[in-house]
């Protein structure tokens, strides 16, 4: 009897961890995988291996040496990180209106906000694409530069930077508020005085998140730059390829992969706590 | 809540000041909230106002100002022959805009099932405590941080014809009795979408539930399990219906970000008919075949389509994103 119950208990276990072990592996597999192929030289590549077996830098030394790779890197940086600092600087204002004060058609805002959050982004795709097109200062015009992204990216992390700020931001006390009202402060002077201050750790995460989004992008990035030094890395990527058409460089392709890959992984771990509930913050509220 | 808090006149001499403040206070909300409604004013209203409008004349990419008003004419146009025969044309009579709306939905709705229940069998796992839970959570992250061309080119490498290991597995493993060309064979195209995006998007969907059921008290399970409860019907009666606001919620946002689907397939299955969604015919016609005018109309009747899906959902499945006024 007691036996019995012991096994069932037993086989229940190794059942479980089975199954933990297959998210585990499947889950980080294939960038394992890429990362196997990116050490990989010649030939070698085409022989399937599941252990590492040769290393070589040699796919590093040709991302990095032939082609406009480190060019498309620091274009990505700058995009994402300055997207992501316009997109918190309105939305912080945006989102203390949003949830601590108490006006008509806040609701209704919130929709609004949400909706363009997920909108489908083909949708804008023409009118952006003309506007983009339309913006010249002297000779300098948008189309083809950084900021032409930086511009149409703001559709996507701006209203997610208020979604999520205004969820953290209603979840704070109202007694932190309630003496600087006392004391006569005006609102802008609590939002950059106290709430600021108590802000930090959400506006990392958000700024985290929309910076992911950002480095991500493709649609836009593909449509309004034109040229090789002008790409950011996702589109470079998509577009490597080698001598011939038949000849796909796939040694150099997981070397640019992994190097793209390997920062946010090693920030999305190092903030995973925070990354989770931001993600949930923006999605789900009970 | 927050100013209601502020509002109750607790003396006499308070309430007009206390109104006053409001008044400053609404004010400054006004303020505040202008730069960002500028921007998306300027970022999202203005342009998807010009894509609809440019649906409606014959704008080509070359001569975008030159567009002259046809009115339905990229949607549906007909000519009466001198046989007497009518010929439809336009968007809503071409049987590739139709394979392509057929594509996203079957799409939509395969990969958002599939990521509902393996995101639920996650979630579950995560939420159990077991030696170890930290590490499959940091896990699962993986696949989420990975740009999504990224993975599109990792998977194709590992979809590989020749020299792809997941032909050598499923060979080795017997599951496969010889190699396939996964991305360029029209049968297989479409699974191997869905295996990349199942694989990359399960984890958020497992946070997303999993935060749902962290809100479901544990003296719940307590309680059914003292009165002897099969942990099956605990799944069903007690956990299925707490977390389904937080599944439904989760549901609409990958369904949504599912509909657009445009990189991932751009890349791993270019010029597939079986796989091309409507993201990806829209920017085709609008940048690659020159009729800007015709790939508007397929955008505008892509939003349309969306549009009336998630407010269907959000009806029918009665959701809610605020959990109420808090």
């Amino acid at each position: 009897m007691g036996a019995t119950i012991d096994l069932w208990k037993i086989t229940k276990t190794v059942l479980f961890y089975a199954l933990v072990v297959f998210i585990v592996v499947v889950s980080v597999f294939p960038f394992y995988y890429a990362i196997l192929t990116s050490f990989k030289s010649g030939t070698d590549i085409f022989r399937i291996t599941y252990w590492p077996v040769s290393f070589s830098f040699e796919n590093y030394q040709a991302v990095f040496s032939q082609g406009s790779f480190p060019r498309n890197l620091l274009n990505s940086i700058f995009v994402a990180s300055v997207t992501v600092i316009l997109a918190l600087f309105l939305a912080v204002t945006a989102a203390f209106a949003l949830s601590r004060v108490r006006f008509r058609g806040r609701g209704f805002l919130l929709m609004v906000i949400l909706a363009v959050s997920m909108f489908p982004q083909i949708a804008v795709l023409a009118g952006l694409f003309e506007l983009v097109r339309a913006v010249r200062i002297g000779d300098w015009q948008m189309y083809n530069t950084p900021w032409a992204l930086i511009f149409s990216y703001t559709i996507f992390t701006l209203p997610f930077t208020v979604w999520v700020l205004t969820t953290f931001m209603r979840d704070l006390p109202v007694e932190i508020e309630e003496a600087a009202i006392v004391d006569g402060a005006s609102p802008w002077i609590i939002i950059t005085r106290v709430f600021m201050p108590l802000m930090w750790p959400a506006l990392v995460t958000t700024g985290l998140l929309a910076f992911i989004g950002a480095w991500n992008e493709f649609l836009f990035a593909l449509t309004f730059t034109s040229s090789n030094d002008t790409r950011t890395v996702p589109v470079a990527i998509a577009l490597l390829s080698g001598g011939s058409q038949y000849e796909i460089p796939w040694g150099i392709i997981m070397a640019a992969s992994v190097i793209v890959t390997v920062p946010l992984v090693i920030l999305v771990l190092i903030f995973q706590r925070k990354i989770v509930s931001g993600l949930t913050a923006g999605g789900v509220k009970g | 809540m927050t100013t209601d808090t502020l509002a109750p006149p607790v003396t006499v001499t308070v309430p007009k000041i206390k109104s006053e403040l409001m008044q400053q206070r609404v004010r400054a909300a006004r303020w505040f909230l202008l730069p960002m409604l500028l921007a998306l004013a300027v970022v999202a209203g203005w342009p998807l106002l010009r894509s609809i409008y440019f649906s409606f004349t014959d704008a080509s990419l070359t001569d975008l100002y030159g567009a002259e008003w046809i009115g339905f004419g990229n949607y549906l146009r007909w000519t009466t022959l001198e046989s007497g025969v009518t010929r439809y044309r336009g968007l809503l009579v071409d049987p590739a805009w139709w394979n392509a709306v057929w594509n996203t939905l079957r799409f939509a709705a395969t990969s958002v099932f599939f990521e509902a229940i393996l995101g639920m069998i996650v979630a579950l796992v995560l939420n159990a405590e077991f030696r170890g839970r930290s590490i499959v959570r940091a896990a699962i992250l993986i696949p989420w941080a990975i740009p999504t061309i990224v993975s599109a080119k990792m998977w194709s490498w590992m979809l590989n014809d020749q020299f792809g290991i997941l032909n050598d597995l499923g060979l080795r493993l017997g599951l496969l009795s010889q190699k396939v060309a996964w991305t360029a064979t029209a049968e297989t195209a479409m699974q191997a979408v869905l295996i990349v995006d199942i694989w990359k998007t399960t984890p958020f969907m497992a946070l997303l539930i999993l935060a749902g059921l962290q809100m479901v008290p544990r003296d719940i399970y307590e309680a059914a399990d003292l009165d002897g409860v099969h942990p099956v019907k605990q799944f069903f009666r007690i956990t299925l219906p707490l977390v389904r606001p937080a599944l439904m919620v989760a549901i609409i946002f990958r369904l949504l970000d599912a509909l657009r689907i445009f990189d991932l397939i751009y890349v791993l299955t270019p010029n597939s008919t079986a796989t091309k969604t409507m993201s990806v015919l829209a920017r085709e016609n609008l940048f690659d075949f020159d009729k800007f005018a015709y790939g508007s109309a397929m955008s505008t009747l892509l939003f349309l389509i969306i549009a009336v899906l998630t407010m269907l959902y959000i009806w029918l499945g009665k959701v809610r994103f605020d959990g109420g006024d808090r």
